[in-house]
């Protein structure tokens, strides 16, 4: 009977799947309320690691024309042009160097003066692969704009949120979603992965999808919610999740496997980019939503409401009163 | 929800096709597309980071521009006062951001009148908005205090900015150089961008120059060691010497005899003597004749021809220069010859610009980021398509179907946008498929559900399709948000991820509600399954 295919062929979750996911917010609620400590204590003592785009400065991206590139010598002579700090560091291949210098003193001319000096001394042997030179100006513009943007579009996703569900399921995403972007930035500093523009698009991404996800079992809970009028709210919580596991599981699956193929050969310039992704998108993304922001709603009160007016007219069965 | 009638399934189809279809100029070369109609050419644009180029933002030098209507002011507030023959204890000096001048009792009021006249209105889009461009202010004890205000110096760092940006473009096309874009950006910047070009240096250096040049008369009255000890003459002012003259000293007149805006060509040439690089030029008719009468006068003595405040040359008058050309020498190599002739023709910029940011990626990095991007890409999608043949079977294959025809129509809506493509943007599209396959996923699991609930096929798959839907469009909205966010506030490769994650929003959301949908219709009506085996 191949004319009617089974559907699904793999089978990832069983169908009476019944895990009791709203069981695990004793544990998960003070997991990540510690880890989100953790992220923000990190973020405020170990810093995260700014790129050029947000404090201004030299990035310059060269190969050596013979061969593996040599470092040391190259050190020694950027070090002695008095342009503060240099580092240098290996960018993909041996032949290829990433070399920052920080902001100069001295305003917008410094800066480009600096890359002058830089382009003397490294001579003829390099090819210049990529220059950047971002004055202060433009730094702390660019700085403002990200904060503003990131702001603004919490902000908006909530105002939605709140116009297609209740306010307590609006609520309850920013909150699962925050906990994420915190536990991300705390992720970025963890690992000091350099933090400029495009970690803004990633953790504007990872915003935008992890929403989704949580999106997608709030659509489930509201629908429960109106079909199910007697259920207590963990039970209901559960039947939700569950139901819509084998979606969460298969979708982050395909996610995943798109990211990883962007991580493995993507190439070097958007490898920190893929890896911020991953993490924020498939290791907390889903763990939220399943974990913070549906058993989040049993304490902001979604459904009691529901409760109290069947208790009204007297309908309320007593196994479901004692259980919420 | 299953039926869907011809009309409608070939309004999908078409939809899908014809944007689909604006994306094969993307895959013929660009001399083949150049013959095609207009409207067939339209084609992705591979960002600077993709096709390496320079990317240089340039700032209005804002206290130059206040300096220098400051010192307009200055002048006419000296010349009005002086026609009105009004008496004054001390004459016009720029205090701050104002013009201070003390005018004698018995002629204050009139003196005030005259100068309130110097305000005027200012001109909004709208007519009047009832800004004026010079406060006037009665300090007291004679003096009056004039100053800019702040909307007049806006509209003029407009205008400045407007001269600039055609100035910039005389400038850059002079070198070359391939479809380089000169845009305005905000109120006082300038952005310039040029692919293709891996070392701005020559660039910068013609940006960075105002180019303000003018011939003025050296000041033989007092040696220019006493005035640089003491006070030089009223009338004249200590000017230095470019780096190839050791930075020099000079005593010049203020008064300028003949500036650049005078030239009608200017050209690089080697002197016929020496054979060193000079550059010769032409003034118009006003500035040959103003030369030839200064000249006339001042044999014997020197002047100077000064760019950007720095003394180039000052050689010698030995005959009055008549025919109203000219050459200027300053131990030039060929290349600054070259320079300063394009910056002569081009014209000097109205203020001084100031490069703020800078970002060059060069021909071959570009190659490897496309490159790069092609391999995930492909890798991307064939992990995805097997991972859902796998899981799915048959209606795995319709989705990959669906995926592959919205990477189409993302770059069919890229061409039509004429959009520029990115490396991030690349990583929007992989990321695209991931969530295109998403909307699949979630009606699949949907009709799965439904089955399980007891229904037969068809109105299993009708009901999974209409509430999964609606999930899909609540889920897909937030992160078309986050992107629209992006969009608006990001900048550069960033913007291009913003928009190729919305625009695969939009087809995602497309391909789910119209291409997914009509497939599955008609496979229902052409295999009519009794049942949707589960497991």
């Amino acid at each position: 009977m191949r004319l009617h295919p089974k559907l699904p062929l793999l089978r990832i979750v069983p169908d009476d799947t019944k895990f009791d996911f709203m069981r695990f917010r004793r544990i998960s609620f003070p997991i990540s309320a510690a880890l989100s400590i953790v992220a923000i204590l990190l973020y405020f003592f170990h810093g995260l690691n700014f790129g050029i785009d947000f404090v201004g400065g030299t990035l310059i991206e060269v190969q050596s024309k013979s061969g593996p590139a040599d470092l040391a010598k190259m050190r020694a002579a950027l070090s002695g042009l008095g342009l503060g700090e240099v580092q240098l560091q290996e960018f993909g291949g041996p032949a290829d160097v990433l070399i920052r210098v920080a902001q100069q003193p001295g305003g917008e001319a410094a800066q480009q003066a600096a890359i002058g000096k830089l382009r003397e001394a490294l001579g003829s042997e390099v090819d210049y692969r990529r220059v950047e030179v971002v004055g202060p100006r433009v730094s702390s513009e660019l700085l403002a704009m990200s904060t503003i943007g990131l702001g603004l579009a919490i902000f908006a996703i909530l105002i939605y949120l709140w116009f297609r569900f209740e306010w307590q399921f609006s609520l309850g995403a920013m909150i699962a979603n925050v906990h994420d972007l915190v536990l991300t930035i705390g992720y970025m500093s963890l690992t000091q992965i350099d933090f400029d523009l495009s970690s803004i698009a990633a953790l504007l991404t990872i915003l935008g999808y992890s929403l989704n996800d949580t999106v997608v079992i709030y659509d489930r809970i509201r629908e429960m919610l109106r079909r199910y009028r007697r259920m207590s709210m963990p039970d209901l919580l559960n039947i939700s999740v569950n139901s819509t596991l084998s979606r969460s599981i298969i979708t982050h699956v395909t996610v995943t496997l798109a990211l990883l193929a962007l991580l493995f050969f993507g190439g070097h310039a958007i490898h920190s980019f893929v890896a911020t992704m991953i993490f924020g998108v498939v290791l907390v993304g889903t763990y939220t939503s399943v974990f913070i922001a549906a058993p989040i709603l049993i304490y902001l009160g979604v459904g009691t409401t529901r409760m109290e007016a069947e208790e009204a007219t007297g309908q309320e069965t007593a196994s479901s009163a004692s259980r919420s | 929800m299953l039926y869907i009638s011809k009309w409608k399934a070939t309004a999908i189809l078409l939809t899908a096709l014809i944007c689909c279809l604006f994306a094969v100029p993307n895959f013929f070369p660009e001399s083949m597309v150049k013959r095609w109609p207009a409207w067939a050419q339209r084609h992705i644009v591979l960002g600077l980071d993709l096709q390496g180029g320079s990317h240089i933002l340039l700032e209005v030098d804002v206290n130059d521009v206040r300096r220098q209507k400051l010192l307009a002011l200055q002048d006419d507030v000296r010349r009005v006062l002086r026609e009105a023959r009004i008496g004054l204890i001390r004459a016009p000096v720029v205090r701050g951001n104002a013009v201070e001048v003390a005018i004698r009792e018995s002629d204050l009021q009139q003196g005030l009148a005259k100068l309130r006249e110097l305000s005027q209105p200012l001109g909004g889009f709208l007519g009047s908005t009832g800004a004026r461009s010079v406060d006037v202010e009665n300090v007291g004890g004679g003096v009056v205090r004039l100053s800019p205000t702040e909307p007049a110096l806006l509209e003029r760092v407009r205008q400045v900015v407007d001269q600039s940006v055609e100035i910039i473009g005389k400038r850059v096309n002079q070198l070359g150089l391939v479809e380089p874009s000169i845009q305005r950006q905000g109120n006082d910047r300038i952005l310039v961008q040029v692919p293709g070009l891996g070392d701005p240096q020559q660039l910068l250096e013609i940006l960075g120059k105002t180019a303000k040049l003018t011939f003025r008369l050296v000041d033989t009255s007092t040696p220019v060691e006493q005035a640089l000890q003491g006070r030089p003459p009223p009338e004249s002012e200590i000017v230095y010497g470019s780096k190839a003259e050791n930075r020099q000293p000079y005593l010049l007149e203020k008064r300028v005899i003949v500036s650049g805006e005078e030239l009608t060509d200017a050209q690089p040439g080697f002197d016929q003597r020496s054979s060193e690089p000079i550059v010769t030029f032409k003034f118009n008719t006003s500035g040959a004749r103003k030369f030839a009468q200064v000249t006339q006068e001042n044999v014997g003595r020197p002047f100077a021809i000064v760019l950007d405040d720095e003394v180039i040359s000052a050689p010698v008058i030995r005959e009055p220069i008549l025919g109203g050309s000219g050459q200027i020498s300053g131990n030039f190599t060929v290349e600054s010859a070259n320079n300063l002739a394009i910056l002569l023709r081009a014209g000097a910029l109205p203020a001084k610009l100031t490069v703020i940011e800078q970002r060059v990626v060069g021909a071959g990095l570009g190659q490897d980021s496309i490159e790069k991007g092609k391999q995930a890409s492909y890798f991307g999608g064939a992990l995805v398509i097997i991972f859902m043949v796998v899981t799915y079977g048959l209606f795995g294959v319709f989705a990959s179907i669906a995926v592959a025809v919205n990477v189409g129509m993302i770059f069919g809506i890229l061409s039509l946008l004429n959009a520029t493509l990115t490396l991030p943007g690349i990583i929007g599209i992989v990321l695209t498929i991931g969530i295109a396959v998403d909307s699949n996923v979630l009606i699949y699991e949907r009709i799965r559900e439904e089955v399980r609930t007891g229904r037969t096929p068809i109105t299993a798959i009708d009901a999974g399709f209409t509430r999964a839907l609606a999930t899909i469009l609540d889920s897909n909205i937030t992160t078309f948000i986050a992107a629209a966010v992006l969009f608006f506030f990001g900048s550069g490769p960033v913007r291009g991820f913003a928009v190729t994650l919305g625009i695969g929003i939009i087809t995602t959301v497309f391909t789910a509600f119209t291409l997914t949908r009509l497939i599955v219709a008609w496979w229902v009506r052409w295999a009519r399954p009794r049942q949707l085996a589960i497991s």
